[in-house]
């Protein structure tokens, strides 16, 4: 005959002696999370986009500038991994002046903090000098355990910007991921879609992970986060505060430059032949090799 | 004068547009066919305290004021005025409890209201009365300590989907001789009546509500025996005013819209119709209708929110922009030409809600009362 054993703790969950266990907990679960967002004009104002002829850069005077899908899955992500575990969520931005009022949107979705990253010397940078201030941003924002980024911007669309990250930071990256599956304060296990299937990946934290259009489908933001939002902090940092020289970032400090842009030219030609059918046919495969050179 | 928003109404038109066209532009098309409630939206929006938008932080609301609901009621409107109008009327029912609520009616309704958990409307008209509130013959008698309510209330909105009712009946004769009761569904004796079909605002709900011996506890008296009509025209006149004007502004900015994209797209004698003088005329007129509406709407709103005496101001918004949205709504059905008869093309359903705006919440003729009847006094 069994008897039934109930499992009695030593320590009431709510006694004074388990408050100690309690901080120590939250401490090693705890999370400080940094999402990278990246302002870019509004898609539904891309027909009144420029190219400068010179500079091969957008230009996007009069443009007001959005968070991208991307940018607001990987925010989502954050706030749920800080809602599950607890911890906090930073939202950082390298761009001019005006990514304030994107990051005051970020805030009110529900970041803790915001850090523009913002300077005359950043201008024209590339992926790789883009990458090297965020990572003196984020170095200089104190610990982290979680880097989320969108895999790619709405604007550039080169993806490289995340893993380039993570390779100054020094830290391991997982990009494309689809669903973060575990977290344990300790470890972090994902799910990327590839050609037909996918791929699980466990990596040890801090890390870096850049998602995709599939992980969530972001909340919309509420009154109170409207609320909330302009009490937050907001901190602007220029290159002076990150310790950057100028000539490490800018057109300078950007090892890859664009060397030229431009629409294809689509042109329509309709050629009539003429003949009998088999003629017609023969005359098409030539045409068509010699297209293939 | 300043003439902008603050950043924070700046980022509350944002986000209620965003949500507007990420999950009530989807439900438009089923509201029109099924002409069903969208509880789903309802829920969500309760959950992002757009209810709450007047209701005092100590209750569980946001406070953010009149102007900033005039926007989130136009960007709603904007994609669908049956949102909008549903909004209003939750907004509306709210307002005579956070402005002649007692404590304890506040302490128990405020912070579910605020959150969507319950939702509210108000109930004065009847058949015998509406653009003259005087008229209802709803009655309440004191028994004991309960009133006992008999009548019939008609074209509710929301009278079949709120769970808490301000109700007005007769307690005694003259202007003092109506009270107002807050009353929950549950009630005994409150029963539904028939729900109507409407030849707009398909999915948000109007209807019939019958009262007979419904018991009302005395201390769901609002305010006291002989303050109805206070109460309840206060909210009316300033809340559900703004509010049908806030509708106003958001169709025909999606007239302005709709017709700015078919006249850049529709090919007539080799151009853009919009290149077309003719066209351009009525365009220009839409806008201008949009921003001199928008400017008498967003002034009534502030006006309110810097405490000031608005009435005549929310009548002039609330004319000057429903009839305006009628017109918007007329031209760019015609801009439309015959696509814009055709139900795929949503300038027929802005025609449609339009039409409404102009009767609920006081007509255009009783605006026009309001307004004369402050301008012989002032200019004599």
């Amino acid at each position: 005959m069994g008897r039934t054993k109930i499992f009695k703790p030593n320590i009431p969950l709510f006694h004074h002696s388990s408050i100690p266990i309690y901080f120590a907990l939250r401490f090693i679960f705890f999370m400080n999370i940094i999402v990278c967002v990246k302002p870019a004009p509004d898609p539904k104002r891309w027909d009144s986009i420029q190219l400068d002829p010179q500079t091969k850069a957008l230009r996007r005077e009069g443009i007001p500038s959005v968070l991208g899908p991307l940018d607001k899955r990987a925010l989502e992500e954050g706030l749920r991994i800080r809602e599950k575990q607890g911890g906090k969520v930073v939202a950082m931005a390298m761009a001019p002046p005006s990514a304030r009022d994107n990051l005051v949107e970020a805030l009110a979705m529900g970041a803790d903090e915001a850090i523009l990253l913002s300077d005359r010397a950043f201008a024209g940078s590339d992926t790789w000098a883009t990458s090297f201030v965020l990572s003196r941003g984020i170095q200089k924002s104190g610990g982290f355990d979680l880097v989320i980024c969108g895999e790619w911007s709405l604007d550039g669309s080169t993806g490289h910007v995340g893993t380039q990250l993570a390779e100054y930071l020094g830290i391991p990256n997982v990009s494309r991921v689809a669903v973060v599956e575990g977290l344990d304060g300790k470890t972090l296990k994902t799910r990327s879609l590839i050609e037909r299937g996918y791929r699980i990946l466990e990596t040890t934290l801090p890390a870096l992970i850049t998602v995709t259009r599939d992980i969530n489908t972001p909340r919309f933001t509420s009154l109170l986060g409207v609320m909330e939002a302009e009490a937050k902090p907001l901190a602007s940092w220029s290159a002076a505060d990150l310790g950057i020289r100028a000539e490490e970032v800018g057109f300078p400090g950007s090892p890859t430059q664009t060397g030229d842009v431009f629409m294809p030219e689509m042109k329509r030609r309709a050629e009539m032949l003429k003949g009998e059918p088999e003629e017609m046919v023969g005359e098409i495969v030539r045409k068509i090799r010699q297209a293939l050179g | 004068m300043d003439f902008q928003f603050s950043p924070q109404q700046e980022l509350l038109r944002k986000s209620i547009r965003e949500f507007a066209e990420g999950a009530i532009a989807r439900k438009v098309q089923h509201m029109e066919e099924t002409d069903e409630v969208p509880w789903d939206l309802y829920k969500e929006m309760g959950k992002q305290l757009y209810m709450g938008i007047m209701i005092p932080k100590e209750y569980g609301g946001t406070n953010l004021g009149n102007l900033s609901r005039m926007i989130m009621i136009e960007e709603l409107a904007r994609v669908s005025a049956a949102v909008g109008m549903a909004m209003q009327i939750f907004h509306l029912g709210i307002a005579p409890l956070t402005d002649f609520g007692s404590e304890s009616q506040k302490k128990k309704y405020l912070p579910g209201l605020a959150k969507g958990e319950n939702l509210a409307t108000i109930a004065v008209t009847e058949a015998t009365g509406g653009s003259d509130p005087t008229g209802i013959q709803t009655t309440a008698k004191l028994e004991g300590d309960h009133y006992v309510l008999n009548g019939r209330k008609c074209f509710i909105t929301h009278g079949h989907v709120a769970d808490v009712l301000i109700i007005m009946a007769k307690t005694g004769e003259g202007p003092k001789g109506f009270s107002a009761f807050l009353v929950e569904n549950s009630f005994p004796g409150f029963k539904l009546g028939r729900k109507e079909r409407k030849f707009g605002l398909r999915g948000c709900n109007t209807g019939e509500l019958a009262m007979e011996n419904c018991i009302v506890p005395r201390e769901y008296l609002m305010g006291n025996e002989g303050d109805g009509l206070k109460v309840c025209m206060a909210g009316i006149s300033e809340v559900g005013r703004a509010g049908m004007a806030g509708c106003g502004l958001g169709v025909i900015q999606a007239c302005l819209e709709a017709s700015v994209k078919f006249a850049n797209e529709r090919i007539l004698g080799g151009k853009p119709i919009s290149q077309h003088q003719a066209i351009q005329w009525m365009i220009s007129d839409m806008y201008m209708d949009l921003e001199a509406s928008r400017l008498l709407c967003y002034r009534a709103a502030w006006m309110r929110d810097q405490k000031m005496r608005c009435d005549t101001d929310m009548a002039m918004a609330k004319y000057y922009a429903t009839e305006a949205a009628v017109r918007c709504s007329k031209k760019a059905v015609d801009i439309h030409g015959g696509y814009g008869y055709m139900m795929e093309y949503p300038v027929q359903r802005y025609y449609r809600d339009a039409e409404i705006l102009i009767a609920s919440a006081g007509t255009s003729e009783i605006q026009r009362i309001v307004m004369a009847r402050k301008a012989l006094t002032s200019f004599k």
